[in-house]
């Protein structure tokens, strides 16, 4: 499987091209930034009427990370639905489909600022989990450590001979690693925006996404 | 002097008392005042809005009740306030009671509002606040006694998107109110009977009326000592002898082909600068009151020189503009004419102009347009129908002034001269996706954007969109744009704007010239480019495009027959020899053959095609040739075009090219090539941009965290996946294939080249090949090269800094 191997607090890890994170020890597979439900909610809210597929194209990679990685654990990071109210208006056919994804595993929902209360779907609703030695959260704490969250969605551009490259990104340093944002319909903040500058360390790696997951020196 | 029919007399004492005389087509204009639809060509200078407005002021002369009596509609904002200014003046020496307004994006929300309770007599504005105007509920009132609406420089509305706009927005004038009439002023152009088509309400006739165009141009090739560069576009040679010619003519206007070229070339002008002469820049990327500032410098009479790109092509009243000098090959022969239109606005005056070759190719290219012009031979494509993507901005700008009729909307829509023809399924798919988004999945039945009313009207569903849609009105596509600011512990100063991608480029420490000075990147800030002065570096070229135009079909064939000479007596020296060179070191391109060369530079190996299709077909070209390389592993990482060739780069030589131009091959492959390569993508975004599907602009402000937003790509991929035959992607594939693609020149070239193609390999750069070095626009090929090489820097990043894989 093509990734991206790391430790961080002692825990190997494993970046994935898609944009999960892998930890092989507990078969663990995590994602952050799903935004499900993203194009309802712009169309609710009065704004243009989206390609509705983004949720069917979100749980379509997702299914194939699985399948992949056979994971006895999800944690989906927060900021799994665009709104609660995006969760509720899921079409039958896509809570099925979840429902399908998540027999068999446990599933964990972290809350996130998007969707922060209890979700009519399975699986376990958290405001964070603490697995030995990593604790899963939403948004990342300063001075935590071994910690996994999402919600900057965090991309990197590097530039090789006069070409810019830009991807999603995970950030990685001794702390903790912040995970890019795995919804079909999200954005990226730069990893040399100050809110993800003063969260990292001065030597933190920026692993950016794509068919081989490749580090680098976090971009300023 | 002869009978006048329809102008009081005491206009005819006005014009006497400024020792003027009521031109013929002045008069031909005052006569024809009650005809539905008036096309008027004109040169610059002939008093051509004096000819629009004349049978206005005639008619409110007589009846000055209050009301709007003619809407006066410009391309640039700036035009439509030196209207206001040059009308005022007679209007307030003939003592008449009337009221000019003017009304664009910069018109102050107070005053946009009074004008709605309260219109002036005659208003001046740009087809965008049309359109906004529109959008509000009470324009059936503001407009019931409108009589006449005159469209300044139709022939530039004419060739894009923004004239397709106005085209509908006088439909829904023309129901408001029965009775209006149409002038259409234009500069010369080729074919004067399309713009007439375009004015008119279909089916109404529309008389042209042909002023006498003035004098031949005094035009010519200006003469350097030094010699032109062998590439680039910097002109830096001419630079004594253009400041020679500025200082014997009164004021010089310096046109330049992109914004880029402007400002390289002002910033090496400023520093040759030795006598102060007081010499400004004006273009579109420069802060609106850094703009202004020099538009009134100019009508002061304060300036010597102007450099500038497109934003001065129109028809600004700059007074005293007694020279024209073209940096830059003009590309197309019409937009020469009328750039050099600009000089001597007198009437009768020949205007004078001087054309300067930026590199020695650019030197056949002037020599070749100036042959065209003293042949009096104007070139121009045809445009095709009007745009489904205006069409739905129209359909969410008609919902937002009110419920309306699907029957009678499209009544209303084909008597627009572009939608004339417009078949009612295609009306009634963007009525879809305006109402439902018109997905294969119906997603949105519960939050349609338009609903359908129990009296079978349509309605917006969410007042909100309201706001929304007014908020991204109109049909200017500059690709997103940043502002640069001076960092703002030094005062923030606003600069301009550069491009997304061009910002995205950018490193701390990188310097960029805007506005005509050298800064420093800093830092990237909420949307914003924060940089300091840098004044001692050697700037990195801003990159950030101005218009690039196509070399029209008609001067590339007299580029080529020009090359096919032996010799090249009516060319420079040194560029004859540049030729001759060519022809030594590799060959010259000629019609019936296809030349091909391939060369290594720069850690990179080089393909160059010399097809002469132009700017678009080449880059058509461009897109298939890399897909072609991608499938036999020759690992392509981009190209550019320009309208003579397309240079193609990447990691692997290519020693046979017959088999990359068999047309059958080229054209199997571009149904699958069209889907996933990066101009249909900007075609796409700017086409949903404008059918309302991406939302550029949101209440609140613009937003701050990039999160937030997600690429167009996204969405366009996205359709591709699952909703391929979406009416977004349908305008997509025809206008790429109309535009962008212009997939007809290249089978054209192929079908004269038949399998007559001359590759030549060299160990360096040919003398035609290194031009195309310096050209902007350069489109990036994601695949196989992008991983290689993205592995290769990041490793030696991680190298560099010391670090292993992890921390």
């Amino acid at each position: 499987m093509k990734g991206h191997d790391f430790t961080l607090a002692g825990a190997r890890l494993t970046a994935l091209g898609s944009g999960a994170l892998w930890w092989s020890e507990h078969r663990l597979l995590c994602v952050s930034d799903l935004h499900l439900g993203k194009s309802e909610r712009i169309a609710r809210r009065g704004g243009a009427t989206l390609p509705p597929y983004d949720t069917r194209d979100t749980l379509n990679r997702l299914a194939v990370d699985l399948a992949r990685t056979e994971a006895r654990i999800v944690v989906c990071l927060g900021d799994s639905f665009d709104d609660l109210d995006a969760a509720e208006a899921l079409p039958e056919e896509e809570r099925l489909w979840i429902a399908r994804l998540q027999a068999g595993r446990r599933w964990v929902w972290i809350e996130g600022n998007h969707d922060p209360g209890p979700l009519d779907l399975g699986g376990t609703h958290l405001a964070e989990l603490p697995l030995a030695p990593l604790t899963f959260r939403h948004i990342a704490r300063p001075g935590a450590a071994g910690e996994i969250s999402g919600h900057y969605h965090p991309k990197a551009t590097i530039r090789a001979r006069g070409r810019a490259i830009t991807r999603p990104a995970f950030l990685v340093d001794r702390d903790r690693v912040i995970l890019p944002a795995y919804g079909t319909y999200t954005g990226g903040l730069h990893s040399h925006d100050a809110a993800l500058a003063e969260l990292m360390r001065p030597e933190a790696v920026a692993i950016l996404t794509g068919p081989r997951p490749q580090p680098v020196p976090m971009p300023r | 002097m002869k009978a006048m029919t329809a102008l009081p007399q005491m206009f005819h004492d006005w014009f006497a008392a400024q020792g003027w005389q009521v031109h013929p087509h002045q008069q031909a204009m005052a006569d024809r005042a009650g005809a539905p639809a008036t096309l008027l060509i004109a040169p610059t200078g002939g008093g051509k809005t004096m000819a629009g407005f004349l049978p206005t002021l005639a008619e409110l002369a007589t009846d000055p009740r209050p009301r709007l009596h003619t809407l006066y509609v410009s391309p640039l904002k700036a035009l439509a306030a030196d209207i206001r200014r040059n009308l005022t003046r007679p209007v307030q020496e003939l003592g008449l009671p009337i009221r000019i307004e003017d009304r664009t994006g910069d018109t102050p929300a107070s005053r946009k509002r009074r004008q709605r309770a309260d219109p002036p007599h005659i208003l001046l504005t740009t087809p965008e606040s049309l359109a906004l105007l529109l959008s509000y509920e009470d324009a059936p009132r503001v407009f019931a006694g409108l009589q006449r609406v005159v469209v300044d420089e139709i022939h530039a509305l004419a060739e894009s998107k923004r004239g397709d706009q106005l085209m509908l927005a006088l439909a829904r004038l023309q129901t408001l109110a029965p009775g209006l009439r149409r002038v259409g002023l234009s500069a010369t152009v080729e074919d004067p009977q399309a713009i007439a088509r375009l004015l008119a309400r279909h089916p109404d006739p529309c008389e042209i009326l042909q002023a006498d165009p003035g004098p031949a141009p005094d035009i010519a090739m200006l003469e350097t000592e030094e010699l032109p560069p062998w590439s680039g576009g910097g002109a830096g040679h001419a630079i004594p002898a253009v400041l020679r010619e500025i200082r014997r003519h009164r004021t010089t206007l310096i046109f330049h082909n992109t914004r880029a070229q402007a400002e390289i070339f002002f910033h090496k002008l400023w520093q040759a600068n030795d006598d102060g002469l007081p010499i400004a820049i004006h273009h579109g990327s420069l802060d609106r009151e850094r703009r202004e500032r020099v538009e009134a410098a100019m009508l002061r009479g304060e300036l010597r020189a102007i450099v500038c790109t497109g934003t001065l092509d129109l028809g600004l009243d700059w007074g005293d503009v007694d020279l024209i000098i073209q940096v830059g090959a003009p590309k197309n022969v019409k937009r020469l004419v009328q750039r050099i239109g600009r000089a001597n606005h007198r009437y009768n005056a020949p205007s004078k102009a001087l054309l300067v070759p930026a590199n020695r190719f650019e030197v056949v290219e002037c020599v070749a347009a100036l042959e065209a012009v003293r042949a009096n031979a104007l070139d121009g494509e045809p445009r095709g129908p009007g745009p489904l993507d205006v069409l739905c901005q129209h359909i969410l700008i008609a919902a937002c002034s009110g419920p309306f009729d699907a029957d009678a909307l499209y009544r209303e829509v084909i008597t627009a001269g572009p939608y004339a023809d417009l078949p009612r399924t295609d009306f009634d798919a963007c009525l879809d996706f305006c109402a439902t988004g018109g997905y294969a999945l119906r997603a949105y039945d519960r939050w349609q954007r338009l609903q359908r009313r129990a009296d079978g009207r349509w309605q917006l569903r969410d007042p909100r969109a309201v706001q929304r849609i007014r908020m991204n009105i109109g049909t200017i596509q500059d690709s997103d744009r940043l502002k640069v600011r001076m960092r703002r512990n030094r005062g923030g100063k606003p600069l301009g704007e550069v491009e997304e991608y061009f910002a995205a480029s950018l490193t701390p420490g990188d310097t960029f010239l805007i506005g005509g000075q050298v800064v420093r990147y800093e830092s990237l800030r909420e949307m914003t480019v924060e940089v300091t002065r840098d004044p001692g570096r050697k700037p990195r070229i801003a990159t950030f495009m101005g218009t690039k135009f196509a070399t029209s079909t008609q001067l590339s064939e007299r580029i080529l027959d020009l090359l096919a000479q032996p010799d090249w007596p009516q060319l420079p020296r040194h560029t004859a020899e540049w030729l001759a060179l060519q022809r030594e070191m590799s060959r010259l391109p000629e019609r019936g053959r296809l030349l091909i060369e391939s060369f290594p530079h720069e850690r990179r190996e080089h393909l160059c095609v010399y097809g002469f299709a132009g700017r678009n077909a080449q880059q058509t070209l461009g897109l298939l040739l890399t897909k072609r390389l991608e499938e036999i592993g020759a690992a392509p990482l981009g190209f550019v075009a320009t309208d003579y060739a397309t240079l193609i780069w990447g990691l692997e030589a290519v020693t046979d090219p017959a088999p990359l131009f068999e047309l059958t091959a080229l054209r199997a492959g571009l149904d699958g090539w069209l889907a996933g390569n990066a101009v249909m993508k900007r075609t796409f975004r700017s086409a949903a941009t404008i059918a309302g599907l991406i939302e550029r602009n949101l209440p609140g402000n613009r937003k701050t965290g990039r999160q937030a937003t997600f690429s167009s790509d996204i969405l366009y991929d996205t359709l591709q996946k699952y909703d391929p035959g979406h009416l977004m992607l349908r305008i997509t594939r025809e206008e790429a294939m109309r535009g962008l693609v212009d997939f007809g020149r290249i089978e054209d070239m192929l079908a004269r080249v038949g399998g007559r193609i001359d590759l030549v390999r060299t160990g360096r750069v040919t003398p035609f090949a290194a031009p195309l070095f310096l050209e902007v626009g350069k489109v990036p090929v994601a695949g196989a090269a992008e991983e290689r090489l993205l592995a290769e820097e990041a490793s030696r990043l991680m190298a560099a800094a010391g670090l292993h894989d992890a921390p």
